[in-house]
């Protein structure tokens, strides 16, 4: 069991002590016919063992661009990273061959998807797949993989774990089949898990069922966890920090009351003040005016500029850097302070 | 699942009688005088005439005949042909040589089809893939008139390397080029239909998860990709069992194959009414089976798939 991570451990450069996991000024684009679409442009993160970072964002802000660069899994053609690293513990997984790179997958860093009906493998039993894990990686037999399946299915409380292994991923319900998913980024253990929108195709009361399950086997494991949402709602209750990205950029990174209490970047305030509120019922929504730029063409200066509302003649020509404004607190925006107010 | 087959198969009785009374009134409307064809330029005598009508009934009318003919069949009696033979012994001589260049005309199309259409899908775009496309469009427009008599004269006859004609009990071998001229019927629609099944799914979420999972390509493509892409190559080729039967009746005729097609172009040609109708019969039986049992198989690839 043990036996590969501690092959991967001797892996060049490898370091304990460093980030779990930073992703440094990555760069990723998509080359098509009707030109190129920057994606993602130049985004930092980083990541705790334990610590659960959740990254906010609208459609096409670049949040599952980036987390596909980290696992690898973009499809090049049309995607390329173009420049920035990933490193896990040290280790720039950019630079790995993709033999490497395959046993830091699942092993190391695993993901889950938005719908787990599409997500898995409609011709495959539920057990297969899961087996598939252990065989692979694992080298076991059938018979030792299987146990372990069942073993992962009543980790992720699936009910009657041992028959239900022989279904189909259209025999489970919506739920059952996202903790299908999940028993199957858990199988080995791995450090981080990205939930990429884990929750958007469950109805409410699966999604806080769901919810509670990750940070459970967070919990247990002190796993990483980031977790890609564009739910404001579902971010409050489990996330230690939030990174708010816009056009392929990370805009505003706090820890998550800090966001809340005072949010220090146009977008985050419009964004927040565009949630439906009780206390504000009969009153008019506020909402953001106009679309998130063509990621083919996108403004210069500040990508955010032409839909803020503090946008100035300097937003459409410098691009705002990353100001510091407090320990773990950075905001991209020429007039943070007085987004804040001080 | 049981109540499934067994509705198909009475489904079957039906099609079968079906297409049994429509060969025999297509193959009753188009006979003009069997004896003389029989007879070449002898003259036939009225009391042969009378003679032959007490066996065969061709003074009767249609139905009177076709009772006759039913009759037989559901005693398990095909009849003779006007050539004196019993036709279940033709029919028995006949199948083997035809299931086996069938056969292997489907296991060469087939593996052909989905190794190419599966190289092509995974490097879309490249050298093979364009190739296939050219090569793919030069045999969907070659008709098999065309390739069986070429293709006999080049590799058989020129070329030497493989017999001219075959015999009754042909190895394998013999068997390989008209195996292979019949296989182009269907190899070119096989390979497009495998290589754009495999396309679409490897753009499937399912596919990224297989990625996710840290699965070699050749593990995501060659068992998560490929089972997917299977399941409308696998009824295609039930389909597809159709067209090869009526490519074997040129085939065999080219390459003189003693076979079900053979048969069936010298019987049609002698005005061999019988002979015609009991080949056909077994002919619509045997596509009538195979493309149950493609539809079953359907199921087991596709587990979403229940038949109720």
């Amino acid at each position: 069991m043990t036996d590969i991570k501690a092959e991967m451990d001797v892996l060049p450069g490898m370091d304990p002590r460093a980030h779990l996991l930073h992703v440094d000024e990555l760069h990723v684009e998509f080359r098509t016919r009707d030109g190129v679409a920057k994606a993602v442009n130049g985004v930092n993160m980083w990541l705790r063992p334990g610590e659960t970072l959740a990254v906010l964002g609208e459609s096409g802000s670049g949040k599952s661009v980036t987390a596909q660069a980290i696992m690898g899994i973009l499809d090049t053609p049309p995607a390329h990273v173009t420049g920035g690293r990933v490193l896990y513990r040290g280790v720039d997984l950019l630079k790995l061959s993709e033999a490497d790179r395959r046993k830091v997958r699942a092993n190391r860093i695993a993901m889950i998807f938005q719908d787990a009906l599409s997500a898995l493998n409609p011709v495959f039993t539920v057990g297969f797949q899961l087996a598939e894990m252990f065989r692979m990686h694992r080298g076991m037999s059938r018979r030792d993989a299987k146990a372990r399946a069942i073993e992962l299915l009543d980790q992720v409380r699936i009910p009657g774990a041992r028959d239900r292994i022989h279904d189909y991923p259209h025999q489970f319900s919506g739920g059952m089949r996202q903790r299908v998913m999940i028993a199957m980024a858990l199988a080995l253990d791995p450090e981080i898990l990205i939930a990429d929108e884990p929750t958007t195709a469950l109805d409410v009361t699966v999604q806080a069922q769901i919810m509670k399950l990750l940070a459970e086997l967070q919990q247990q494991r002190n796993m990483g966890l980031i977790l890609i949402t564009h739910d404001m709602g579902v971010v409050a209750d489990v996330a230690d920090r939030i990174s708010v990205m816009y056009a392929g950029r990370v805009v505003e990174e706090a820890p998550v009351h800090d966001i809340y209490s005072r949010p220090a970047h146009p977008y985050t305030k419009a964004l927040l003040e565009s949630i439906p509120r009780l206390d504000r019922k009969g009153r008019q929504l506020n909402v953001i005016p106009g679309l998130p730029p063509p990621l083919t063409d996108l403004p210069s200066g500040c990508s955010f500029h032409p839909r803020c509302a503090y946008a100035r003649e300097i937003c459409s020509r410098d691009e705002p850097p990353a100001y510091q404004i407090a320990p773990q607190r950075i905001a991209s925006c020429h007039f943070v302070r007085e987004v804040l107010g001080v | 699942m049981t109540r499934y087959i067994v509705r198909r198969l009475l489904q079957m009785v039906l099609t079968f009688f079906g297409a049994t009374f429509v060969v025999y009134a297509l193959m009753f409307a188009n006979q003009d005088d069997p004896y003389q064809v029989l007879a070449g330029d002898r003259v036939v005598s009225d009391s042969q005439r009378a003679a032959l009508n007490a066996q065969y009934h061709l003074d009767k009318g249609f139905f009177t005949q076709y009772w006759y003919y039913v009759k037989g069949l559901l005693t398990g009696d095909f009849g003779t042909s006007l050539t004196g033979r019993r036709i279940g012994d033709m029919l028995a001589e006949a199948w083997p040589i035809t299931i086996k260049l069938t056969l292997l005309a489907i296991v060469i199309s087939a593996v052909v089809a989905i190794a190419a259409g599966v190289f092509s899908a995974v490097r879309r775009g490249g050298i093979f893939d364009h190739v296939t496309l050219v090569l793919t469009l030069v045999v969907l427009a070659m008709p098999i008139v065309v390739l069986a008599p070429v293709a006999q004269l080049i590799f058989g006859v020129k070329l030497g390397w493989f017999p001219v004609t075959v015999t009754r009990d042909a190895n394998l071998y013999q068997l390989l080029l008209p195996a292979l001229v019949l296989g182009t019927l269907v190899v070119a629609t096989e390979l497009r239909v495998t290589r754009s099944s495999v396309a679409e799914n490897l753009r499937a979420d399912y596919v990224r998860t297989a990625r996710a999972k840290g699965l070699s390509t050749r593990r995501v493509v060659g068992v998560h990709v490929l089972r997917n892409s299977l399941i409308p190559v696998i009824t295609l080729i039930g389909v597809d069992l159709g067209v090869l039967m009526s490519g074997a009746i040129v085939t065999e005729g080219v390459f003189n194959i003693p076979g079900v097609g053979f048969n069936l172009f010298r019987g049609i040609r002698t005005e061999d009414g019988p002979v015609v109708v009991g080949f056909v019969s077994v002919l619509v039986i045997v596509f009538l089976v195979v493309n149950l049992i493609v539809d079953l198989l359907y199921a087991v690839l596709d587990p979403r798939i229940r038949y109720e």
